[in-house]
């Protein structure tokens, strides 16, 4: 059998080759997602619709070209998600022609599995994890990649790149799997399962830069633009059927943007003209406030996050 | 300059969390909000001070018992350069966490409280940072504050360092020896006016100037993934993906597959749509051969005039042993080494090292966990004779136990005598 030549397929000019230069960020996200799908017989990944399980996407589709990427997306739909991001969502799919599974919380709340909250500061975060752990286990993923990084949070700076979870999806984090240099270990038990984090020694402005020099696509509210929010406790709120707001909280028309994306009940907006990658990635730079600052499901407690990735969130 | 990734090593209580919290302060880098979680949480618990530990122990149980337990990984930059570090645990039960941080890191500190001097766990972390090869190292002496700043307490701990330097020589490697406060802020970002005797750079400055050029030796790209689009359009394509590794790989260069010795030559490096002429070390590519041969995952296609003499069925390793279960002879095992894995049988336990890592104990049944032994190994398949000292990547391994699936050792295969 004679086999293809790639630049034969695709008239690709041999006469003017040039020597490849690394993104070594790149490089490393993209050697674990190939050991995912070599170490694991049914991988899925997270998607959110947030930049971050964006930019994973685009990274598992370099990895893998000229073929398909060989695993489906899960997104977890929580129901409060801002309407830009599933708009976005769904025009990816079909851009690239992507399988996509959608769970939805608003299952588990009719059937009783959960409860939802009440109250000021109510939200559907804590929830996600129940519909996420019944996905898993009803589609038999043995590995969820997820766009999550060390810089993030003080917990998440503590996770491996492969993170074992036990059957009923707990992180034990005080008995992690030790890791040596780029040698990963992803051999688990029936019922147990792997979260990978192939972009785990990536920063905030990494993303940001990489976005940018890619020229990534990412939803509209990452931008600035006008929108109904109200304030409380100094975070900028959005209005909206999801998010509780009491009649003496005013709601005006702003200039904002989302540095961080998730439900609309659990994530603030920052104050923003930033319309444009520079600008925004220029604003980061100088800003004195952490990314997930304005994460209203963090500050519930010093260990909000710890607490939830024991019960098998993200 | 590219990142800098630094390990922190120390013994429980000398400091490491304290110091990495006052490089962040120190350089500005943590924000606000973080900050102000940190002065209510020291408020909260009545002390007098920032304690800028909290910045790093990440855990509940890390912050109940004031100890480090796992490894964080902690990012920062200057107008210089952008750093990671692995802030790992100190005490000794958490040794494998220690190494986890280590064995990705290119410079160590290593911390000795002024006032106890080189302790057992001060030759553990630094015996294992002389396994990986750590080239550069920094001997913090933290607390100085605790000794009045005395010259004599510094000189004493650097004495008995270099004892250990002597004993375990490795070419290349630089050594700093730095006397600091990190409660205080002395030689950790800004050089101390306390210790006027003291003339050298402060911590942040020896890690802005740190080269970390890695060692040229032959190129190879171990397999991770077969590329088959089977689509209309590619529907006859193989690609092999993989990292790589040592120098550059060229179109035209000749490599070998080991483990079955074919020879071939790189006809195409692609990435993602794309044709190169050559890709340097750390690349993720994929590469097409001249010839249709049969390679699969974990294969390594190197760069080189192969012989027999390139594949061997028994190595004898410097192992770490990580495991709460004992290893015994004779205990079967995964052996893995890059995107390779096989069954492998421990022949013999040579040796293992003494507590204070002066001598070595012969004659033992067992390595108990964090020992450090010499061991024999039978491999079910033939792997690439080649040590540690040859390659970085391809001389080490770690063994996965059958049962568990747990990582319970890393492996540095030794030269062959």
């Amino acid at each position: 059998m004679t086999l293809q030549r790639l630049n034969q397929i695709e008239n690709v000019d041999f006469m003017d080759l040039k020597n490849f230069k690394p993104n070594l960020l790149e490089a490393e996200a993209i050697y674990i997602i190939r050991e995912v799908v070599a170490q694991f017989e049914k991988p899925v990944l997270l998607f959110s619709g947030g930049k971050d399980s964006i930019t994973l996407l685009h990274l598992a589709m370099k990895a893998f070209y000229p073929a398909r990427i060989p695993f489906p997306l899960l997104h977890v739909d929580t129901g409060h998600n801002f309407p830009e991001t599933i708009t976005f969502r769904d025009q990816l799919v079909q851009q690239y022609d992507l399988e996509l599974i959608v769970a939805h919380v608003q299952d588990n709340i009719d059937a009783g599995i959960v409860k939802e909250e009440t109250g000021r500061y109510s939200s559907r975060n804590q929830l996600q994890t129940q519909t996420l752990l019944d996905a898993i286990e009803a589609h038999g993923f043995d590995a969820c990649m997820g766009g999550a990084r060390r810089d993030e949070e003080k917990a998440r700076a503590k996770e491996r790149i492969f993170s074992v979870r036990n059957d009923f999806g707990e992180w034990d984090e005080k008995n992690q799997r030790p890791e040596l240099f780029d040698l990963l270990n992803g051999m688990i038990d029936m019922g147990q399962n792997v979260r990978c984090f192939p972009i785990s020694n990536w920063t905030e402005l990494d993303v940001w830069n990489y976005i940018r020099d890619e020229k990534i696509e990412i939803p509209s509210i990452y931008y600035a633009h006008q929108r109904s929010v109200f304030e409380r406790d100094g975070l900028i709120w959005s209005d909206s059927p999801h998010v509780y707001r009491d009649d003496d909280e005013q709601v005006t028309t702003q200039w904002v943007r989302f540095r961080t994306v998730g439900d609309m009940s659990c994530t603030a907006a920052v104050a923003s003209k930033a319309t444009t990658i520079d600008t925004v990635i220029n604003e980061i730079s100088g800003s004195s406030i952490s990314e997930r600052g304005a994460r209203i499901d963090d500050k519930r407690s010093e260990a909000a996050m710890e607490t939830r990735k024991q019960q098998g969130y993200f | 300059m590219g990142v800098l990734k630094i390990a922190t090593a120390g013994s429980v209580d000398d400091g490491k969390s304290t110091l990495i919290g006052r490089l962040l302060y120190d350089t500005k880098s943590l924000p606000i909000d973080k900050l102000q979680a940190i002065k209510d949480s020291s408020e909260r618990k009545g002390y007098d001070y920032l304690d800028l530990s909290l910045a790093t122990d990440g855990l509940v149980a890390e912050r109940e018992q004031g100890i480090t337990i796992d490894v964080a990984h902690i990012y920062f930059s200057t107008p210089d350069r952008s750093y990671i570090i692995a802030d790992a645990p100190g005490h000794i039960e958490y040794t494998r966490n220690m190494i986890t941080g280590a064995s990705t890191s290119q410079i160590s500190i290593i911390l000795i409280d002024a006032r106890k001097g080189v302790v057992e766990q001060t030759f553990r972390h630094f015996y294992i940072n002389h396994l990986l090869q750590t080239s550069d190292l920094i001997v913090a002496v933290n607390k100085m504050d605790l000794v009045d700043y005395k010259e004599s307490a510094f000189a004493k701990a650097e004495q008995a360092f270099q004892q250990l330097l002597a004993k375990h020589q490795l070419p290349h490697r630089k050594v700093y020896f730095i006397p600091v406060s990190a409660l205080k802020g002395d030689n950790v970002v800004h050089t101390s006016i306390t210790m006027p005797w003291y003339h050298g750079p402060s911590i942040l400055q020896v890690l802005s100037q740190v080269e970390t050029a890695a060692p040229l030796v032959q190129s190879f790209l171990q397999v991770q993934n077969v590329i088959r689009p089977k689509t209309q359009k590619y529907h006859d394509y193989r690609g092999f993906a993989g990292r790589i590794k040592g120098d550059q790989l060229k179109v035209g260069d000749p490599v070998t597959v080991l483990p079955s010795l074919k020879k071939s030559v790189v006809e195409a490096i692609h990435f993602n749509g794309e044709n190169f002429e050559a890709a340097p070390a750390g690349s993720s590519v994929s590469i097409s051969l001249q010839d249709d041969l049969n390679v699969d995952r974990g294969d390594i296609l190197i760069k080189t005039e192969a012989s027999d003499s390139l594949l061997t069925k028994n190595i004898t390793a410097t192992l770490c042993w990580m495991d709460t279960q004992p290893l015994v002879d004779k205990k079967k095992m995964w052996l893995q080494y890059g995107t390779q894995r096989i069954m492998c049988r421990v022949e013999q336990l040579i040796s293992k090292k003494s507590t204070d890592f002066q001598s070595d104990v012969t004659d033992i049944k067992q390595l108990h966990l964090n020992d450090i032994g010499q061991i024999k190994i039978k491999t079910s398949k033939p792997v690439p004779s080649i040590s540690f000292n040859q390659s970085r990547d391809l001389g080490r391994f770690i063994l996965i136990d059958p049962v568990s699936k747990n990582t319970s050792a890393v492996g540095f295969v030794e030269d062959h005598t």
